[in-house]
């Protein structure tokens, strides 16, 4: 238990000491009078607006948060079912593989105004944005991880008579489950900033169009403050994508005691 | 009627030849081993019996009846242990019965009461990450045991332990397979291994492989540890020198 604490201490410790170092210069070269107080709000500041617009933020937050749900959720299962169809079949794996790749070179801010035009100002337009941005990482994550599947397992599980659906069902997608979740915590950081930026570019409601309000006010505490609010909500998912990660893949996180030689 | 049969078995990838005309059998409750140089074919020839490769002439028959190219009938294991990592012992030695349409709480059941037997006990719930290779290599083993207890294919199932757990697994495979009656096809390049442990030796030399010679190993079973250190021991190590040597494989020592 003591050691335990002592190994977190030694990982996480100089992250946490960066941090508040780089939180400390912050509040010097406000205090100091380098940077105008009214274009940089000192941390303090940050803070109190943090807590005193609490109840706009969340409310605001509720709604990005269910454009990202969604999005993330579609791309997921999108991305699934392409993974799944372009490993069994090599020639639409050809195909599409360069296909998904180039249009990861469109930028997602370039194609917003053009979704919004279409689909109009509701969630409709933040939710495709989001499915576009998460669906490659997800494909590409399952991909790579059904591709790794060892081919003498193949082998192992064809010599006990199984076909193609167990091969499936109990090798290539357990072997997937590493990459997909490296492709997931990569889609799940996407599918907020995703969904912010296209509410930028037209909505009602969402941490995005909070923050072309408050720019309009140039309040730069309200700014700051969604920003730092944005980075905790994706930290946050972030981890629990991490929990859900552990209890999917148990094997990956053995503790080293529990390592036994005979 | 032997419990396999191969006949005339030729293998040739993009034109050149790894098997030519290879004919083997096997006799209940036998252990055959194949000894052969690296690349003679040994285990090309386990994927043609296991049904994995179609061979492009010859037929393989188990218990009388065609399995050419069909997998699924014939416990086989590879070269490589293959532990699935992400499943437990226990889950890994059930897979099998689960692909026979055991259902998983009474799979787990009939793996579990073999743990014993194969030295595995305390090890259901662990992962193969946390177990010592020779530990592993009994897993495997009991996996292949689970799918067939009829005839079971082992590709140098302890070519990479070190000396003295190789010992040991010897030791303890002829105390189990005395119990089991498996028939069993052994691949090894490990002439005290094969001489120590099988029946009958085929000897295969390479490129492309055929059956060069067929030694009988007379000593009766179970054999003692001693059995290695006698005579009648190395007289048959001589002699599958020797025949190795007149084959062109050089540099095998004593
Ligand atoms: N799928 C394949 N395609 C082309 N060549 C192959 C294939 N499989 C095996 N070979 C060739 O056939 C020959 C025999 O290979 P095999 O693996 O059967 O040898 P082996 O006797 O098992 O050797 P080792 O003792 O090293 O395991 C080798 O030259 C190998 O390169
Ligand atoms: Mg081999």
């Amino acid at each position: 238990m003591i050691r335990k604490f002592r190994n977190i201490i030694r990982s996480k410790g100089p992250a946490v000491v960066a941090i508040l170092a780089i939180i400390g210069i912050w509040e010097f070269l406000c205090v100091s009078g380098a940077v105008p107080r009214y274009m940089l709000p000192t941390p303090g500041d940050v803070v109190t607006s943090l807590i005193s617009d609490r109840e706009l933020l969340w409310f605001n937050a509720k709604v990005t948060l269910q454009e990202a749900f969604y999005g993330l959720g579609i791309g997921i299962a999108i991305g699934f079912v392409f993974a799944v169809l372009m490993d069994m079949f090599e020639t639409l794996y050809r195909a599409l593989y360069p296909v998904m790749v180039l249009s990861q070179t469109i930028p997602t801010v370039a194609i917003a105004p053009l979704l919004v035009l279409w689909f109009g100002y509701e969630m409709k337009p933040k939710i495709i944005l989001v499915v576009i941005a998460s669906f490659f990482p997800i494909a590409v994550g399952l991909l790579d991880g059904f591709k790794s599947a060892d081919p003498d397992s193949v082998n192992l599980l064809r010599s006990m008579g199984a076909g193609r659906w167990r091969i499936f069902r109990y090798l290539k997608a357990p072997s997937a489950l590493p990459s997909f979740f490296s492709g997931l915590r990569i889609a799940t950081a996407y599918s907020v900033v995703t969904a912010v930026i296209s509410e930028w570019l037209g909505g009602f409601n969402g941490l995005g169009v909070y923050m072309t309000r408050v720019k309009k006010a140039y309040a730069f505490d309200k700014m700051f403050a969604v920003i730092i609010l944005i980075s905790i909500v994706s930290l946050v998912l972030i981890a629990i994508v991490s929990i859900l990660e552990r209890v999917c893949m148990p094997y990956r996180h053995l503790d080293d005691a529990d390592r036994q030689d005979s | 009627m032997s419990k396999l049969q191969v006949e005339n078995v030729s293998v040739s990838f993009g034109g050149s030849q790894v098997l030519k005309d290879i004919s083997i059998h096997l006799e209940q409750g036998e252990l055959v081993s194949l000894l052969g140089v690296s690349g003679s074919g040994k285990t090309t020839l386990f994927n043609v019996i296991s049904g994995l490769l179609k061979p492009q002439s010859g037929t393989v028959v188990l218990n009388g009846e065609e399995i050419t190219g069909k997998p699924g009938k014939i416990s086989y294991m590879l070269q490589k242990d293959l532990l699935l990592p992400y499943r437990t012992i226990q889950d890994n030695v059930a897979l099998p019965l689960i692909f026979q349409g055991m259902r998983k709480k009474a799979a787990r059941k009939k793996a579990s009461s073999m743990f014993e037997e194969f030295g595995l006990a305390g090890t259901e719930t662990k992962y193969p990450s946390q177990l010592s290779g020779g530990m592993r290599q009994r897993a495997a083993l009991l996996r292949t045991y689970m799918f067939s207890q009829d005839v079971a294919l082992l590709d140098e199932p302890f070519s990479a332990l070190d000396t003295l757990t190789k010992t040991q697994i010897h030791h303890w495979y002829l105390e189990v397979m005395e119990k089991i009656h498996l028939s069993t096809l052994f691949i090894t390049h490990d002439i005290d291994e094969a001489i120590l442990l099988s029946d009958r030796i085929y000897i295969l030399t390479g490129k492309p492989g055929e059956i060069l010679d067929e030694i009988v190993v007379k000593e009766p079973k179970p054999r003692e540890a001693d059995f290695a250190l006698s005579d009648a021991f190395l007289e048959y190590k001589r002699t599958i020198i020797r025949r190795l040597e007149e084959s062109g494989v050089t540099g095998v020592s004593l």
